[in-house]
């Protein structure tokens, strides 16, 4: 187990940068997921933690040492890969005990510590296997087996459900975080798949061109979102997200609906984005903050329905139980309470907070 | 694919079938003349049945061209051709593919240039290598005067030489250093994902050894394509061992030694006896060999070649 500092780490291909100064601080024995859009640096910054890519700029420190020269096996680190990337010639007890032999142990110890790991991971009828004879579920844990003999003080894994089906990806999810459970070790886990980030993570680092959007717990991330971007990346369906300026203190307008926010200190006239989380309105004229919708389509997904509309013009999405009564198509009013809008700055996208929110943050 | 062409396929077996014969037809002449008399042979017309002097004919010929010798020589040289061949190759390609050092493209082309300089081209100035392989050296340092300087430090005059002539080093050397395998593992080395090797340096194995534990297992089918043509290319081998080897009662190959089996009317016997099925019995034996490989290997060779099943 060991803690991770990642201090303004920069890495850049020729002229290209990819991760712009990433500043990280990760707990001894937390889970940590990154998330982030294709192409945010999210691999690569995991890759940087590996060793795998060079550091162009910065340093990256497990348990106290700066590692950025040190050779991946030196780094204590463990990686579970995309593809898995077993070796095809090996056997599964090959591929688990291949670190240890690399390592110099001998024959009889490596075995014993095969089969221990094998067995905890479901795998022992399958040693004398090829990784081709394999279904993907067992390859994925051949590749977490893998992984876990060496003990490392790090596990890293790079996407390693998405070439997994829907079914076996929320098992293996969950037999993931189970193990993190058991061993404790400090773990780093790259998606772009929300969900996994929201059931896997301790805390949640969401990142977006090659920057950090937010660092949080996935409450915070959904609760409280700091940028425009998180708002509309976390969430599915995501959250209704238009463009709105201040007409007053603790008022705001957009396409002629008129909110009240408990949002303090706001200028008037000054543009926002407002956010409103399909599921956070109340269907129904109760109350102020009041607007109607016209929909147009409407999804089931079985315990929700989904209402797809425009509200004054522009497209917006309310999340209903499945069991709510009456037409499914048409002009609804609804409710939007007033804790349940978010504000951003219209240039720069961050969050602006409320009264209560900021003195948490200050807190 | 299900198709249902009765005509084309009547068509193109018989193309086949046609292709077959063109190609076995000179071989069963080759095996029926073996298997005839002086006399039988020397009648027209040919013969298209074998006759019953098989066995005398081998044994003659075994003896006249002194085949034993001849064949280990033969046997030394297309094993050290193929396995040298392959090491060279494997470990080339290697490094052309899995490390980025400066002047590797360059070192790409200059591979790839040898190619097109097949050892009948470059023939003349390769046995001037082989005859003392510190030539080039020798007059690098005769150019640029070092070796007069030397004389004149000395007073000893400076002549490196080290021959290959007439040894197995000089048989194989030249037939090794081309580019044809480097090629092969090229593009099976680049078929192989980049997690793999990432794979083993997280496992902490070194280059060398992700070299010899994953790369060399995962590349048995192309060692052994590349072992079949590289045999039967050294194997075949005439103009080179002609040339290099001075001493051809010791070092002479196989295929050499067919060439005093053939009666030629300019040859220093005078011409001689025509006993063609003498020769046609050595064709067999020389043959033999390569054969077998081609036989035994032929199934890694054929999967070797079309596709890594990985």
């Amino acid at each position: 187990m060991a803690d991770i500092d990642i201090r303004s780490v920069r890495k850049a291909y020729g002229k290209n940068q990819v991760v712009h100064g990433v500043d990280l601080s990760i707990r001894s024995g937390e889970f940590v997921v990154v998330l982030g859009p294709s192409g945010c640096g999210k691999s690569t910054l995991l890759r940087m933690i590996a060793g795998l890519e060079a550091i162009t700029a910065g340093e990256i420190a497990i348990a106290g040492d700066v590692v950025n020269n040190l050779e991946p096996r030196e780094r204590g680190c463990a990686m579970v890969f995309q593809n898995y990337a077993l070796y095809p010639h090996m056997t599964v007890a090959e591929n688990i005990g291949y670190g240890l032999k690399v390592a110099g142990l001998s024959k009889p110890e490596r075995t014993a510590r095969v089969e221990t790991v094998a067995k905890s991971l479901g795998l022992s009828e399958y040693l004398d296997r090829k990784p081709g004879q394999l279904s993907g579920g067992q390859r994925q844990r051949v590749a977490m087996g893998r992984a876990m003999i060496r003990e490392p003080k790090v596990f890293l894994f790079d996407e390693p459900l998405s070439n997994l089906d829907a079914k076996l990806r929320v098992q293996m999810r969950i037999e993931i975080r189970k193990l993190h459970n058991r061993l404790g070790t400090t773990s780093v886990f790259v998606t772009h798949d929300q969900v996994e980030a929201m059931t896997l993570a301790d805390r949640v680092v969401v990142m977006n061109g090659g920057h950090i959007e937010q660092v949080g717990t996935p409450e915070e991330i959904y609760r409280n979102p700091a940028s425009r971007f998180v708002a509309g990346f976390i969430g599915s369906p995501p959250m209704n997200l238009f463009d709105g300026r201040v007409t007053g203190p603790g008022e705001v307008q957009a396409h002629g609906i008129v909110l009240s926010v408990p949002h303090a200190g706001l200028k008037p006239g000054r543009p926002v984005t407002i956010g409103i989380r399909p599921e956070e309105v109340v269907l129904g004229a109760a109350g102020s903050n009041v607007a109607s919708i016209d929909v147009d389509f409407s999804e089931e997904l079985g315990s929700v329905r989904l209402l797809h509309g425009q509200v004054a013009g522009a497209d917006f999405v309310i999340q209903v139980p499945a069991t709510t009564a009456g037409p499914k198509i048409g002009r609804f009013s609804f409710e939007v309470p007033a804790r349940a809008v978010h504000l951003f700055d219209a240039e720069t996208g961050n969050r602006i907070g409320t009264a209560a929110s900021g003195a948490r943050a200050a807190a | 694919m299900i198709e249902r062409t009765p005509v084309l396929n009547l068509v193109t077996h018989a193309v086949l079938f046609i292709g077959l014969a063109i190609a076995f037809v000179p071989m069963w002449l080759v095996f029926v003349a073996a298997t005839l008399s002086l006399q039988e042979i020397n009648t027209p017309p040919i013969s298209l049945l074998p006759g019953s002097h098989l066995w005398e004919n081998l044994a003659e010929a075994w003896t006249r061209a002194d085949l034993g010798v001849k064949l280990t020589n033969s046997l030394i040289m297309s094993v050290a051709v193929a396995a040298g061949k392959i090491a060279l190759a494997s470990i080339t390609a290697f490094a052309l593919v899995f490390f980025r050092f400066p002047g590797r493209m360059t070192a790409f082309w200059l591979i790839f240039i040898t190619l097109m300089l097949p050892l009948e081209v470059r023939i003349v100035p390769t046995y001037a290598v082989a005859a003392n392989v510190f030539s080039p050296y020798q007059t690098i340092l005769d150019v640029t005067g070092l070796s007069w300087l030397w004389q004149q430090l000395t007073g000893a005059e400076l002549a490196l030489e080290w021959n290959l002539l007439n040894s197995y080093t000089g048989l194989v050397l030249p037939l090794v250093a081309t580019a044809t395998g480097t090629f092969l593992y090229r593009q099976f080395f680049l078929t192989v994902p980049e997690e793999l090797m990432e794979a083993a340096k997280m496992d902490g194995a070194g280059p060398m050894r992700f070299f010899r534990e994953i790369l060399m297992p995962l590349s048995i089918t192309n060692m052994a394509a590349l072992f079949t043509i590289m045999f039967i290319y050294a194997w075949n081998q005439y103009l080179w061992p002609l040339l290099i080897t001075t001493d051809r009662t010791h070092r002479g190959t196989a295929v050499m030694a067919l060439r005093q089996l053939i009666p030629m009317s300019g040859d220093s016997t005078g011409g001689g006896v025509p006993d063609w099925n003498v020769a046609m019995a050595g064709c067999l034996i020389v043959v033999a060999p390569a054969l077998l490989v081609v036989a035994l290997m032929q199934r890694f060779f054929v999967r070797g070649l079309i596709a890594s099943d990985k």
